[in-house]
């Protein structure tokens, strides 16, 4: 009996002290909250990184996926804009250190198309013989940069039109 | 109209990032040896990594950028003067890396002068009478990217067109100081530029003009553009200036001028580069070289610079317009335009040109019947009588001389 009592006098104190703590401690966090409102607001606020941390992280970023030359993301080479294959390899060996990928990636043909390019690169751009590779190169070429039809005159691409009102006052 | 720009601007940056990070980024360490490392550097921003060309807006559209070729959306070319920073780029090559206008000579030679001569650029300033002279240069391959079956080569919208104010010398001026000989046919040009593969002997591109078109009043050399110096990427510190033909005719960083007795045969003179089937032919056709002829003048054309395409308007709205209209005729003499996909034409207000190969400015204010989804073109007329198609002319396999109307998307709510 005497022990029981002890024990729920312990914890009526313990309660007691708990429910002290908190409000002292609620109590403080109101009063710093109150005290130094601003310049919590600010350290919440701050721009994550300034300006130039934000390049000096885009540039370290940016070096790393020059380690990483062969990243690929959702099917397209992440280095060139490309679409990536098995093929691709025989692009960047023999296209890619001469000229831009966008140099292919804005251009569109059939097989002849691209191998009538290719001829030309070599008649007058010193472009060397591909030999077995150019088979792979024009497979990939005429698989992903094939013509579309668009007729005597293509609509206007509406999907790429971005609508705005126009403010005439 | 802020809140265009910068939607054009975030969506540009968002469409080039991926391709950028790797290019702008990767560049100078994959490629490098045979850029310029004015090219470079590379500016950050906070979206992400645009490849910054030397004095130029980044909100050019980027085509290619070893060589660098860029474009101007349509409604930044509503100024009359296109400003030197929007000014489109189109390189062959990869462009001097400091040229000194200090040092800067030009030579005459070629199997028809009389003796071979060479000019300090303050010599060009101060033997010769200088001219002030705005004319527009337009790219043959601007328009490209709407041929079917498709051309090869960059693949320009609208935007590989500018008109600005050149300060020069007259062609014939110099000409007839240096003296030819009576045999004289062609004026071909070699600039500092450099060929893509790095290969020193070997001439990214060297072009010309017949020598009637060279001994033309607007034929100038010029070391102005709107009254500064031409942009690095326009030519720095001299360049050729011919109105009407193919702007690949006017060389840029010009060093040398040889006059041939015969057709120029520099690098893309020859093959299909510049060049159109001497016969129309079916779209799609296989030319042989043979029977391709060099492209010399350029056809009569027009663009709607205000508003920018996806403009919305009120049914009780009226809609301005404006825009430029150019040919290699003496002038324009007539802008229409048509809100029903050209089953009428209206006249336009239009203007006269300064000097012959300006571009003419022309304006018009719409009423539109009822609301809806409406195109508005515009076509021209030189004082020949030429117009504008509405679908794509001939068809020829390297895409050039695209003058089809120009069309902007226009909607009207109630």
């Amino acid at each position: 009996m005497q022990e029981n009592n002890n024990w729920n006098t312990d914890l009526l104190w313990s309660t007691l002290l708990s429910m002290i703590s908190a409000i002292v401690l609620l109590s403080i966090t109101v009063i710093v909250y109150f005290g130094f409102r601003n310049d919590i607001d600010k350290f919440f606020n701050r721009p994550k990184y300034d300006k130039l941390e934000l390049a000096k992280r885009t540039t370290e970023r940016a070096s790393i996926q020059i380690d990483e030359w062969d990243r690929v993301e959702k099917g397209i080479h992440v280095k060139t804009g490309m679409v990536y294959d098995k093929n691709f390899k025989f692009i960047k060996a023999n296209c890619l250190s001469c000229h831009s990928s966008k140099m292919i990636t804005q251009n569109r043909a059939t097989r002849q198309g691209w191998h009538q390019m290719i001829r030309w690169m070599q008649k007058t751009q010193g472009l060397h013989d591909l030999g077995d590779s150019e088979v792979n190169i024009l497979d990939y070429l005429s698989t992903h940069y094939a013509p579309k039809d668009t007729g005597r005159r293509p609509n206007l691409d509406i999907d790429a039109i971005e609508w705005y009102v126009l403010d005439l006052n | 109209m802020a809140d265009k720009v910068h939607n054009h601007r975030r969506k540009f940056l968002k469409n080039t990032l991926l391709q950028s990070i790797a290019l702008a980024i990767g560049a100078p360490v994959v490629y490098g040896k045979n850029l310029t490392k004015d090219i470079l550097p590379i500016a950050l921003f906070e979206e992400g990594i645009l490849s910054k060309i030397p004095g130029k807006s980044d909100l050019l559209t980027l085509l290619n950028d070893r060589p660098v070729n860029a474009e101007t959306p349509a409604h930044l070319l509503d100024n009359d003067l296109t400003p030197n920073d929007l000014f489109f780029v189109r390189n062959n090559g990869i462009p001097p890396s400091n040229p000194d206008k200090n040092q800067w000579t030009l030579s005459f030679d070629g199997e028809s002068v009389k003796s071979k001569k060479t000019y300090s650029l303050e010599e060009l300033k101060n033997k010769f009478e200088p001219v002030k002279l705005i004319i527009t240069l337009e790219c043959g391959g601007n328009g490209r990217k709407e041929f079917n079956p498709p051309a090869k080569g960059n693949q320009w919208s609208t935007g590989a067109v500018g008109c600005a104010e050149w300060t020069g010398v007259k062609l014939k001026d110099v000409l007839k100081d240096v003296g030819l000989k009576s045999d004289a046919t062609y004026l071909a040009y070699y600039g500092k530029d450099s060929h893509l593969s790095g290969d020193p002997k070997k001439d990214s591109i060297s072009r010309g003009v017949p020598i009637q078109k060279a001994m033309e009043d607007e034929s100038i050399i010029a070391w102005e553009m709107n009254g500064k110096d031409i942009p690095l990427m326009n030519g720095y510190p001299l360049r050729l200036v011919f109105g009407g033909y193919p702007a690949s005719c006017s060389g840029k960083w010009l060093s040398k001028i040889a006059i041939r007795n015969k057709v120029h045969d520099g690098a893309k003179m020859g093959g299909q580069s510049y060049r159109i089937p001497c016969d129309p032919v079916a779209p799609g056709a296989k030319v042989e070289d043979s029977e391709m002829c060099i492209i010399e003048n350029m056809p009569v054309k027009s663009l709607i610079t205000y508003p920018q395409t996806g403009a919305t308007i009120k049914k009780n709205q009226s809609l301005p317009i404006r825009g430029h209209a150019w040919t290699h005729e003496l002038s324009i003499k007539l802008v229409e335009y048509s809100i029903d996909f050209g089953i009428n034409w209206k006249p336009c207000n239009l203007l006269p040109a300064t000097n012959r190969y300006a571009w003419q400015n022309f304006s018009a204010e719409i009423q539109f019947p009822k609301t809806g989804y409406y195109e508005v073109w515009a076509r021209a007329t030189d004082s020949s009588g030429d117009s504008q198609p509405i679908i794509l002319p001939g068809w020829n396999p390297k895409g050039y001389l695209n003058n089809a109307c120009h069309r902007i998307a226009i909607k009207v709510e109630s």
